[in-house]
């Protein structure tokens, strides 16, 4: 870890049990279609192309704060803003994802507007396919580290954090399995920097 | 009476061969500073193969609309719409470059924005501030932290089939070498080295 000031980013890489789930179903295939939700970076494009497999990226969070402004839960529940932000976020046929990165981006979304979101996930996945997200494991908590996630290996995730962001909900374990009650399984993984790694298989 | 007029003006200096200059025309075409081609005489001429180190540049105050087919390297920092292509050459998007269309390109080169798909057949560049909205096939890419980049990647490799080679010939039977027992009726040995 490289910490020099309070507003410095900082800097880690740790072991990902969630990421190396993941990649232990899709490392063995090729040809896959793959969606990240954090925007591109060219680690995470070079892992998941030289897998073999095609990316998909989205920034989700870029798209959010677009759609909804800055002051994040405003008007997350309005239906039409909320069709609005799927177009524009989560465009994909039914069936058409084998995998999403989704990161933590799901803790940002407020009731609504989150129950959307999952079951488009759902629905765009195909059957069988898994999702991997996190959520921080302390759900009292007013303001949450804003993270950017990269792919330091198939096992092991380079942290960068800077600043924070209120979250719009944060979850516990009986949460989490009725957020993805729609999903077929659901694994839990915590991490020393007090995240739960969340896979769920659609 | 007819040439009363001619007789009332004023007599014109006779100056052979060198026309009047002419008058300002208000449908003449303001001469564009910003080179479009650096071909001769700003033509495209098909058979020229490119490789001479030409950059055809598009301004920032230049708009273009429908396609554009390059046998050099090309600079766009102007607004385009319609398709790019340039297969053996460059495509550099400058960081005015607005560019609404298809792209096919040997390599491209994004500062500006880009909203359509891109073939690379050998790599793409996205820099910082660069905004690409599209699909992109391409056998390399590399983006810089602060790009931002919406729609798929896909990594092919290149066709070894395009590569320019000799297609396999029968190995010569060199006059030094012994020469081969004949097998009588046996297909030829395709495949086998």
């Amino acid at each position: 870890m490289a910490r020099s000031s309070p507003n410095e980013p900082i800097v880690t890489t740790r072991p990902s049990r969630g990421l190396d789930e993941f990649f232990a179903y899709i490392r063995g295939q090729s040809g896959l279609k793959i969606l990240d939700l954090g925007g591109v970076n060219q680690q995470n494009v070079t892992v998941i192309t030289n897998l073999g497999h095609r990316l998909y990226s989205e920034d989700f969070l870029r798209l959010l704060t677009e759609t909804f402004g800055s002051d994040d839960t405003a008007d997350q529940s309005n239906p039409g803003q909320i069709d609005y932000f799927l177009r524009q976020a989560l465009d994909y046929g039914e069936d058409q994802i084998d995998g999403v990165l989704v990161w933590d981006v799901l803790e940002y979304l407020s009731p609504a507007l989150l129950t959307a979101v999952v079951d488009r996930l759902h629905s765009i996945m195909r059957p069988k396919s898994y999702l991997l997200s996190f959520f921080h494991s302390d759900d009292k908590l007013d303001s949450v580290p804003r993270y950017t996630f990269r792919i330091q290996d198939l096992a092991q995730l380079h942290v960068t954090q800077q600043g924070s962001r209120r979250p719009a909900q944060l979850f516990n374990n009986r949460g989490l399995e009725k957020l993805f009650g729609r999903f077929e399984s659901v694994k839990f993984f915590l991490t020393r920097d007090r995240l739960r790694e969340v896979i769920a298989k659609s | 009476m007819w040439n009363k007029r001619r007789d009332d003006e004023p007599p014109r200096p006779v100056v052979p061969n060198i026309p009047a200059p002419a008058a300002p025309s208000p449908v003449e075409p303001k001469k564009e500073a910003t080179p479009v081609s650096s071909m001769p005489g700003g033509r495209f001429e098909p058979e020229h193969r490119g490789g001479g180190g030409g950059v055809a540049t598009i301004g920032k105050a230049v708009k273009v609309v429908g396609q554009i087919f390059s046998k050099e390297d090309l600079y766009v920092d102007g607004d385009l719409e319609g398709s790019v292509e340039a297969l053996e050459h460059k495509l550099t998007i400058g960081p005015n470059g607005t560019v609404h269309a298809g792209i096919k390109a040997r390599e491209v080169l994004a500062l500006g924005t880009i909203h359509g798909n891109v073939e690379a057949a050998e790599k793409i560049e996205i820099r910082k501030d660069a905004k690409l909205v599209g699909d992109i096939r391409t056998a390399r890419i590399i983006i810089e932290d602060g790009a931002y980049f919406k729609g798929s990647i896909d990594i092919v490799k290149p066709d070894p089939g395009k590569t320019p080679h000799k297609a396999p010939q029968p190995a010569p039977v060199a006059a030094t070498q012994p020469a081969p027992v004949p097998v009588p009726s046996a297909p030829a040995p395709e495949g086998k080295r």
